[in-house]
């Protein structure tokens, strides 16, 4: 209730000020945010305090953090196996329990409606997100009911939330080492395949010889899953690490290519009789303008590249590489170490969706021109 | 007045414009039914720095003898020559404005105005020359714009200045100001009029607009259906810039409709 009133005075308090400030506190709003933090925030607070409404939903967002405390803290463990108590669980409900507290806070920071600057768009942010974190706050509660405090779910195919701070502190180098190892041999083999696959699919979009040749092989070859190779590719190549590069370089390149290639052939032909009238050479019009016209396709190619590089380097690590995060999965499956699996899936689902991000956000700035024309 | 009386004078230099001679010029198509031929015997000279439009019926073959002009293709049968040497491959010095501006979405106005001197590798020595373009066509605030965000008339405009700043000895215009609607048409008439006479160079255009073409052009060249052959020539011995209700233009239109097979209209 304190945080209540105190957001009541601070929505009486600045009004008067802004009015002798600036007869239109609207206008001058925006101008306060590029000053420096602490001012800059102040005078964002005030010039929109006016606007001022307790952000109620994230009440919600406060009281599931607060369950998932109390049931963490309150509840006693139902003793399971060979497990008296779950380790980590006072520490979970804790962490319950001030993130509860900081919803709290942003709840009263949300308020401010119109507050501009890094304060205004931690609110903006806030109410953006609130309805997830009430998501999460539940399904987390109802995991840790079902597991640790009922035994409703039966370890060792279960396991609470909180057992996997456990696994993140005691097998955090194994994990981080796995997950190093994943990254550089996933990066190794995507890197050849899109540097190769652009190349190749540039190379069978312009020239009419390596069509002949290339484009065949890619029809024929192409569908054939990297995978079904791995075998193969174990056998002959010098050691499972370079095998692996170059199927995950495969599983890449290939959709690279292809994309690259309907890329460049469905180029504007007028492009090429502009640039060649203001006498480009043969070099100029495949890098300044095949190239950079294709590259919205080439985006779209290397999306389902690496879609199809994450797949190939799992089966890779959990067939035949001894390290990295496929490998840490067989290896946790072979322990009945269920909980670790649970962990590194979870270490896994963050990299690869990162990577694509990552990707996203590598593309709006290379396709910046394409605003407002194409966006998927 | 007095600065038209003054370019008036002035001798067409040879430096900035060139002279084309298309003689006996033929050409055929390779279609899936059999050659297919759009050009019969063409016959045309175009003196340094004059500006000739040519009319015709749709699909008759302007654009074709365009793209033959500015070396884009190899003819079939007969010579084009620029100021004596034949035209066998596109050259920097003549340049084509298309109907639509084909501006590069992926580059700024300013780089698509760049493109020519980027592609000639004079960039750097040059770079003086972009501005200057963007500026006579009246781009400079929108430099670091992309395309996307132009109008149609200023797409048209950035088109216009990425021929021009490759100083073109001749330029080529194919229905330039097709697309555009009719009040930034009219404008822009008045802009490539006043373009040409600064700047001296031959122009080659080919209009749907008889107007158009008697407002711009010194000789109007009347094509007939495919294959095209031509048919007639019409001096437009006036003054620039000229007025739209001239009487001697407003005559001469009214030939040419008649030559046309358009005469009732009238
Ligand atoms: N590359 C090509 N291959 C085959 N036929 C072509 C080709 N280019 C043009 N043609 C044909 O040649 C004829 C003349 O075309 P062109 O584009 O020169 O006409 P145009 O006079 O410019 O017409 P418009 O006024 O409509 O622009 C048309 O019948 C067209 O179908
Ligand atoms: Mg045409």
């Amino acid at each position: 209730m304190s945080v209540m009133s105190s957001a009541a005075i601070l929505g009486q308090l600045p009004i008067g000020a802004t009015r002798q400030k600036s007869p239109s506190p609207a206008v001058a709003a925006p101008q306060v945010s590029r000053g420096s933090v602490a001012p800059g925030t102040a005078k964002a607070i005030a010039a929109s305090a006016g606007d001022f409404r307790f952000y109620w939903f994230g009440l919600f967002a406060v009281a599931a953090w607060l369950a998932l405390g109390f049931i963490a803290l309150g509840i006693p463990d139902k003793p399971a196996g060979f497990n008296d108590v779950w380790p980590y669980t006072q520490e979970f409900g804790m962490g319950a329990l001030v993130l509860s507290a900081l919803w709290a806070v942003l709840s009263v920071q949300a308020g401010f409606r119109r507050a501009t600057g890094v304060f205004g768009r931690i609110g903006a942010m806030f109410r953006y997100v609130a309805p997830w974190i009430v998501t999460i706050g539940i399904f987390l509660a109802v995991w840790e009911t079902l597991t640790a405090k009922t035994g409703v779910l039966e370890p060792p195919f279960f396991a609470p939330p909180s057992s996997l701070i456990d696994i993140y502190v005691s097998d955090y180098a194994r994990l981080a080492e796995s997950a190093f190892n994943s990254v550089k041999l996933l990066l190794e083999g995507v890197i050849w395949g899109a540097v190769i696959g652009l190349a190749v699919g540039v190379a069978i979009g312009w020239s009419r010889a390596i069509n002949y040749w290339v484009h065949p092989l890619l029809r024929f070859l192409g569908p054939l899953p990297p995978t079904a190779l791995l075998p193969i590719a174990f056998f002959f190549f010098p050691s499972s690490h370079a095998a692996s590069v170059f199927l995950i370089a495969l599983a890449t390149g290939f959709p690279v290519a292809i994309l690259s290639w309907s890329g460049v052939a469905s180029v504007n032909k007028a492009y090429y009789d502009v640039a060649r009238t203001m006498g480009a050479s043969e070099w100029f019009l495949i890098f300044r303008v095949a190239i950079p016209a294709a590259l919205p396709q080439v985006f779209v190619g290397l999306f389902m590249g690496f879609g199809a590089s994450f797949v190939v380097l799992v089966v890779a690590e959990m067939m035949g590489v001894k390290s990295g995060l496929g490998w840490y999965l067989t290896w946790a499956q072979g322990y009945a170490a269920y909980v670790n699996m649970y962990a590194g899936l979870i270490v896994m689902t963050i990299i690869f969706s990162s990577l694509i991000s990552l990707l996203f956000s590598v593309r709006d700035r290379v396709l910046v021109w394409q605003k407002g024309t194409v966006k998927w | 007045m007095v600065e038209v009386l003054e370019r008036e004078s002035e001798p067409a230099t040879s430096g900035v414009a060139s002279h084309i001679s298309i003689n006996n010029l033929s050409h055929w198509f390779e279609t899936p039914t059999g050659a297919l031929q759009v050009l019969d015997d063409v016959n045309l000279d175009i003196a340094p720095g004059e500006f000739v439009a040519l009319l015709g019926p749709s699909g008759c073959g302007k654009s074709t003898l365009l793209r033959l002009a500015a070396g884009l293709e190899p003819a079939t049968a007969g010579t084009l020559t620029q100021d004596g040497r034949p035209i066998t491959e596109p050259d920097p010095s003549r340049i084509v404005v298309f109907q639509d501006p084909t501006l590069f979405p992926w580059r700024t106005v300013r780089d698509n105005v760049a493109l020519g001197l980027e592609a000639q590798g004079i960039l750097k020595q040059e770079g003086a020359r972009v501005d200057a373009a963007l500026k006579k066509v009246g781009l400079q605030d929108f430099a670091q714009v992309y395309p996307h965000q132009l109008s149609g008339g200023m797409a048209q405009r950035a088109a216009l200045a990425r021929a021009l700043v490759n100083n073109p000895k001749l330029l080529i215009l194919d229905e330039p100001l097709g697309k555009l609607d009719s009040l930034t048409r009219l404008e822009m008439q008045s802009e490539l009029v006043a373009l040409w006479r600064k700047n001296g160079f031959s122009a080659l255009l080919v209009t749907h607009d008889i107007e158009e073409a008697l407002f711009l052009a010194q000789r109007v060249v009347i094509f007939s259906p495919r294959p095209a052959r031509i048919v007639a020539e019409f001096k437009v011995d006036r003054p620039y810039p000229r007025h739209r209700g001239d009487n001697v233009i407003a005559d001469l239109r009214h030939e040419i409709l008649n030559c046309m097979g358009l005469g009732t209209s009238w």
